[in-house]
């Protein structure tokens, strides 16, 4: 192909996007409003994922010995817990330090400690993080079996509840986003099919005087792309404004909640919207190029 | 340069446009193509330049099979075929120069050619001083000359005019066929499917009639209508 061609193909795709201005608007809008919810819903994903990740990092398994267990055996369970290959970190907590981590808690109170006869009724334990969070019911219940270990507490429940979450909500962005890919799809395919529509007889020269069958889909293909890249040019304005309004709110109403605003981030959902806008684009011109372009 | 042999066309909806038609058109020669409407003339040009297929039967040009051609081998063919329409079908937004200019685009065409070429064919037909202008602007005569230019433009060995000069009336038809012999002259071989009596009798040239999609004559110098008697 050569270059000229190229500047005609790009000439004729934007000069058709201008003929149809108002059919291109609604085809640029039913993709970007598909796009928003593809790009929110992958927002709210990644989020919630690495809201997932932060606090998963954050929980541990508090591993409690009984309290007359002598130290020779709390170092055998520290040792089997450090070697156990699905846990990445272990910390001790001997039961001296409990004792004077309470006292300072206490501060003059801390006479009620002699009351006991100066013994330390606090016991020794391990707090143990697992490589994956996943793996931490398992784990305590493996931990649980260990010889004088008296208890095993973690944040039951909590880890598995935001990792289903993340997952429904997932599989709903999914199913909503394939129907909205798709009614975005379709309303291209309708605008294309109106400019191959209005240039038949364009089209019908062409052929009869020898252009090749690329040569005359190319033009309709781009205009295809164009509109469904500008689809999210406008669904990538709209939602980076909602995101940072959300996450100015969140972050001043509920701080403990992660939510990421690295610029890696913002780039990674531009290409997957764009690049998703141009596939929408490229589907529907394909569409209806196989059903009324007969070349 | 033609080769027909046994060629039937039908159509889907069950007419027989062609039945077993055998015809060879020499390089060069100007060939009419008579009959009543729906003798199958259209067809038979259609499937020079692959519009249509033939159902059975064999079709060359230039000893290459044009049914058996691949898909994307046909535009290469059709770069050698100019094609004359009744109607016309210029682009009506274009001007002149830039109906006949877009044919060469298509082929990928440089600019520095088509500069230089579309003012040479516009002379040749006599619409050097209508370049700028669009096709509404022109008579009927004028713009079949247009369509004319843009078959010719891109140097086809061949021209194929289906009823060139049906819309047009009896002087601007004659202009035609001056053109037409012209570029006969130049080399390149005409078939014309045509109603128009006087001009295929004035000029003599070889004469295929249709009917019903049969051969029904071919002489090589005829009239439109078989001579009827001895002495005429």
């Amino acid at each position: 192909m050569k270059f000229r061609t190229l500047g005609y193909f790009f000439g004729e795709a934007f000069r058709s996007l201008g003929k149809n201005s108002w059919l291109s608007i609604a085809s640029i809008a039913t993709v970007a409003i598909s796009l928003l919810i593809l790009g929110s819903s992958v927002m709210m994903v990644l989020n919630s994922q690495y809201w997932v990740q932060t606090l998963a990092s954050d929980l541990e398994i508090a591993v409690i010995m009984d309290v007359d267990t002598p130290a020779g055996q709390v170092k055998m369970v520290g040792d089997k817990l450090r070697n156990h290959n699905l846990v990445s970190e272990v910390t001790f907590v001997p039961k001296a330090e409990a004792l004077t981590e309470m006292r300072q808690k206490m501060g003059d109170r801390g006479d009620y400690f002699r009351a006991l006869g100066d013994q330390n009724p606090f016991p020794d334990l391990f707090r143990v993080k697992a490589k994956d969070p996943r793996d931490m019911a398992v784990l305590a219940g493996e931990f649980q079996g260990y010889q004088r270990v008296e208890r095993v507490l973690y944040g039951q429940g909590v880890a598995e509840n935001l990792l289903n979450l993340s997952y429904w909500v997932r599989i709903g962005g999914l199913v909503v986003m394939g129907l909205m890919g798709g009614a975005a799809v379709f309303l291209i395919a309708t605008t294309i099919r109106l400019t191959v529509y209005a240039r038949r007889q364009e089209v019908g020269i062409m052929k009869s005087v020898g252009a090749t069958n690329w040569f005359i889909r190319w033009p309709f293909l781009l205009e295809g792309m164009f509109l469904g890249f500008f689809g999210s040019l406008v669904a990538v304005s709209l939602l980076f404004a909602a995101y940072a309004v959300a996450c100015h709110y969140i972050q001043t109403a509920l701080p403990f909640v992660a939510v990421r605003t690295d610029p890696a981030f913002l780039w990674q959902i531009f290409e997957v919207l764009a690049a998703a806008g141009v596939a929408i684009g490229a589907a529907g011109s394909m569409i209806s190029l196989r059903k009324y372009l007969h070349v | 340069m033609i080769q027909m042999h046994k060629v039937t066309k039908a159509y889907p909806n069950g007419v027989t446009a062609l039945d077993d038609v055998t015809v060879r058109i020499q390089k060069g020669s100007f060939i009419f193509l008579v009959g009543p409407s729906g003798a199958g003339k259209s067809t038979l040009t259609k499937l020079i330049f692959r519009e249509e297929v033939p159902t059975r039967g064999q079709v060359l040009f230039n000893g290459k099979s044009v049914n058996r051609m691949r898909a994307r081998e046909v535009p290469f063919l059709r770069r050698q075929i100019g094609v004359v329409f009744q109607d016309f079908r210029l682009l009506p937004h274009k001007t002149v120069f830039d109906n006949i200019a877009f044919a060469m685009k298509v082929v990928e065409a440089s600019v520095k050619k088509i500069r230089y070429r579309v003012p040479e064919v516009l002379e040749m037909v006599g619409l050097a001083t209508k370049v700028n202008v669009y096709p509404h602007q022109l008579s009927g005569g004028e713009q079949q000359r247009v369509c004319i230019a843009r078959a010719i433009v891109n140097e086809p060995l061949l021209i194929i005019a289906d009823e060139p000069t049906g819309n047009l009336d009896p002087d601007m038809a004659r202009e035609i066929m001056t053109l037409m012999l012209e570029i006969n002259r130049r080399g390149t071989t005409v078939v014309m499917a045509t109603h128009a009596r006087e001009i295929v009798d004035v000029m003599r040239r070889r004469v295929i009639a249709l009917e019903g999609g049969r051969i029904v004559r071919d002489e090589e110098h005829g009239s439109y209508e078989q001579k009827r008697g001895p002495a005429r």
